[in-house]
């Protein structure tokens, strides 16, 4: 293997850890502040995919500017979402607060359903290729021709975390966020609106899942209906394997379910063996640390 | 639990084996005499073979109170191991028994494996393992050429029929009946309840949850072994995503920890799926917006932790116009 090989792989590996990390950003959102395993998000990332898809083949066809389109779609996508997750929230999750942990769950499975086969009927189940939202130029690396696209997905990931970073520690809705996800019920007696709070990581999540979903579009150009359910699956055990509700360990763990889809084909005899291999490392790794990498441990009371 | 006393246990027993025979009896009146058409008793037949799936769920997501997602691996193994007997060995249909029990037992050897991360990680950890578990044996299938690969078995004898189903129901409801009210069914209720304190006084934690992970995946074995001989083919696209969700829908609508529930569930959820049939793909956006309204009327399900008898005794109560005090055994 030469050394442009090796580039390429490592930029591809860059490329699926920062989506894969965003996905599971936008899962532990919701998980670590409303405690709840949202089966429903991959169909927001669907929905993501097909807003994005209409609005800039829409677009394309009037503005040329194709940075300024990619904002455009990117908000429309990112309120869409976000309205749909909220009224998720107040329509399947609100009403089951005093019900068993299970029930939300089940809840969450059928608006999934509902929602993905939603798109199905409406936009149909032919596959379809994303318009090129960020713009194809080949630029040069030491020597290396090198997809502009890709870097800037790269780019556009580690952007969104610090960003994300920088609210969850600096303004005062991320100290209350901080604040829900360690203790609800006293973060309600300092005065915090938890509602609100649960409300906000809904659209934060639906926000971050429009992100991934636009860079996802980006990567990889050709999605269907069913779009959000492979994806989901895998950003859900890169947020179990970080440590689920933990911002870093979802990154952590992003990074590594994607080192490990493009290292093990390339080993391994029959790619589809990846998927085993990611498994057989998540489950050794809940076996030995059970909270995941960047679990906090939960001390239970008794 | 403890203010039943063992007369009402029994009778309550034998009340369900003579609905359930009753039941059976009808069957075979509505096969032999064709009262109804083909297609109806092939949805009698999924009823039957679903409801032994979603017992086998409910004995580990219901009465251990572990949210697992291995019964799709489970049910793998079962059709697997079954079909490939009745294929090449146990051509015969007077064998048929045979290649059941050796799927189920199959699932068994494996569901003992699967519940050894039980004893240290829970919740939505345990659940990613499990679901890693069933993703696992769909990918090992996918890729095992000797069992066709994605193609999976085909021209498998079709042995499944009524009978058979509804036989082996009765036999996962007697043995569930049986387990859930001997010494391990409440030490297993007891871990749901508080899994440290019944440690305290001395609940073999780690026996129980192995012995109620392997009852749990014969069962869903078995059920794999019927669907793989009533289809006449078996795929390992059958056995991933849908089919998790499928026996999760069917143990939740119908009621965790209550067999009656379990058998209610499976029903009610094919009959919806065969009803919704003419909507095409929108079914299944009418059975999601279902599944969310069921939930948030009915959060436990239609029979959480009740059977028959204490429906009959709510009724009674609200007839006599008593308050409906005891309804909820367990919860």
């Amino acid at each position: 293997m030469n050394v442009n090989i090796i580039i390429q792989q490592v930029i591809n590996f860059l490329q699926l850890g920062s989506i894969y990390a965003l996905c599971a950003l936008s899962f532990t959102m919701v998980y670590g502040v409303a405690r709840l395993v949202n089966f429903a998000h991959g169909s927001i990332f669907g929905v993501s995919m097909y807003v994005l898809f209409f609005a800039s083949t829409f677009l394309f066809e009037r503005i040329k500017s194709p940075w300024f389109v990619y904002v455009i779609v990117l908000i429309i996508a990112s309120v869409v979402t976000s309205l749909i997750a909220l009224l998720l929230e107040s329509a399947a999750y609100k009403p089951l607060k005093n019900a068993p942990k299970i029930a939300v769950v089940v809840s969450s499975v059928g608006a999934g359903m509902a929602i993905q086969y939603l798109i199905l009927n409406l936009a149909g189940s032919k596959a379809l290729r994303m318009p090129a939202l960020i713009p194809n130029l080949r630029i040069e690396l030491a020597g290396i021709p090198v997809p502009l696209y890709k870097i800037m997905v790269i780019v556009i990931a580690i952007l969104t975390m610090v960003i994300l970073n920088v609210i969850i520690k600096g303004t005062r809705l991320g100290v209350a966020m901080r604040a829900v996800s360690q203790d609800r019920i006293a973060a309600g007696f300092m005065g915090i609106d938890t509602g609100r709070v649960v409300s906000a990581s809904f659209v934060f999540g639906a926000v971050i899942a429009s992100v991934a979903a636009s860079l996802y579009g980006t990567a990889y150009s050709i999605f269907a209906y069913d779009v959000g359910e492979g994806i989901i699956w895998w950003s859900f055990i890169a947020a179990v394997l970080g440590g689920i509700g933990s911002i870093s360990g979802a990154v952590l763990g992003g990074y590594i379910i994607g080192a490990i889809s493009i290292i093990a084909p390339i080993l391994l005899p029959v790619s589809s063996y990846k998927d085993i291999v990611a498994f057989a490392v998540l489950i050794i790794v809940l076996l030995v640390k059970p909270t995941g990498l960047m679990g906090k441990k939960d001390i239970e009371k008794i | 639990m403890t203010k039943k006393n063992y007369s009402t246990g029994k009778n309550e027993f034998l009340w369900q084996l003579a609905i359930l025979l009753a039941i059976t009896l009808t069957l075979i009146a509505l096969k032999e005499m064709r009262l109804v058409s083909t297609s109806f008793l092939l949805i009698l037949q999924y009823i039957g073979i679903y409801a032994i799936l979603t017992l086998g769920i409910n004995i580990v997501n219901g009465y251990l109170g572990v949210f697992s997602l291995a019964h799709a691996g489970f049910m793998a193994i079962g059709a697997y191991v079954s079909a490939y007997l009745s294929k090449y060995f146990f051509t015969d249909i007077t064998m048929f028994a045979v290649s059941i029990m050796a799927g189920a037992i199959a699932a068994l050897l494996v569901g003992i494996l699967v519940a050894i991360p039980s004893f240290k990680t829970k919740g939505d950890y345990l659940a990613i393992i499990t679901l890693g578990f069933s993703l696992i044996v769909q990918s090992l299938l996918q890729n095992a050429r000797f069992v066709g690969a994605s193609k999976g078995l085909n021209n498998i004898p079709k042995f499944t029929n009524i009978y058979w189903v509804f036989g082996c129901l009765l036999f996962a409801v007697f043995i569930t009946n049986r387990f859930v009210r001997s010494k391990y069914g409440r030490s297993m209720q007891a871990i749901r309840e508080d899994e440290t304190a019944s440690n305290l006084v001395s609940v073999d934690v780690r026996k129980i949850k192995t012995i109620a992970f392997a009852l749990s995946a014969f069962l869903i074995g078995i059920s794999g072994a019927l669907i793989g001989h009533l289809l006449g083919y078996t795929s390992p696209s059958a056995y991933g995503f849908v089919n998790i969700v499928d026996g999760l829908v069917m143990v939740y609508l119908g009621g965790t920890g209550s067999i009656v529930g379990s058998i209610f569930g499976s029903a009610a959820w094919q009959l919806i799926v065969q009803l919704l049939k003419q909507l095409d793909t929108w079914r299944w956006v009418v059975g999601g917006i279902l599944l969310i309204f069921v939930m948030v009327f009915l959060p436990k399900g239609v029979f959480g932790n009740m059977e028959l008898d204490d429906l009959f005794r709510i009724i009674k109560e609200k007839i006599n116009r008593k308050e409906p005090g005891r309804g909820i055994r367990n919860g």
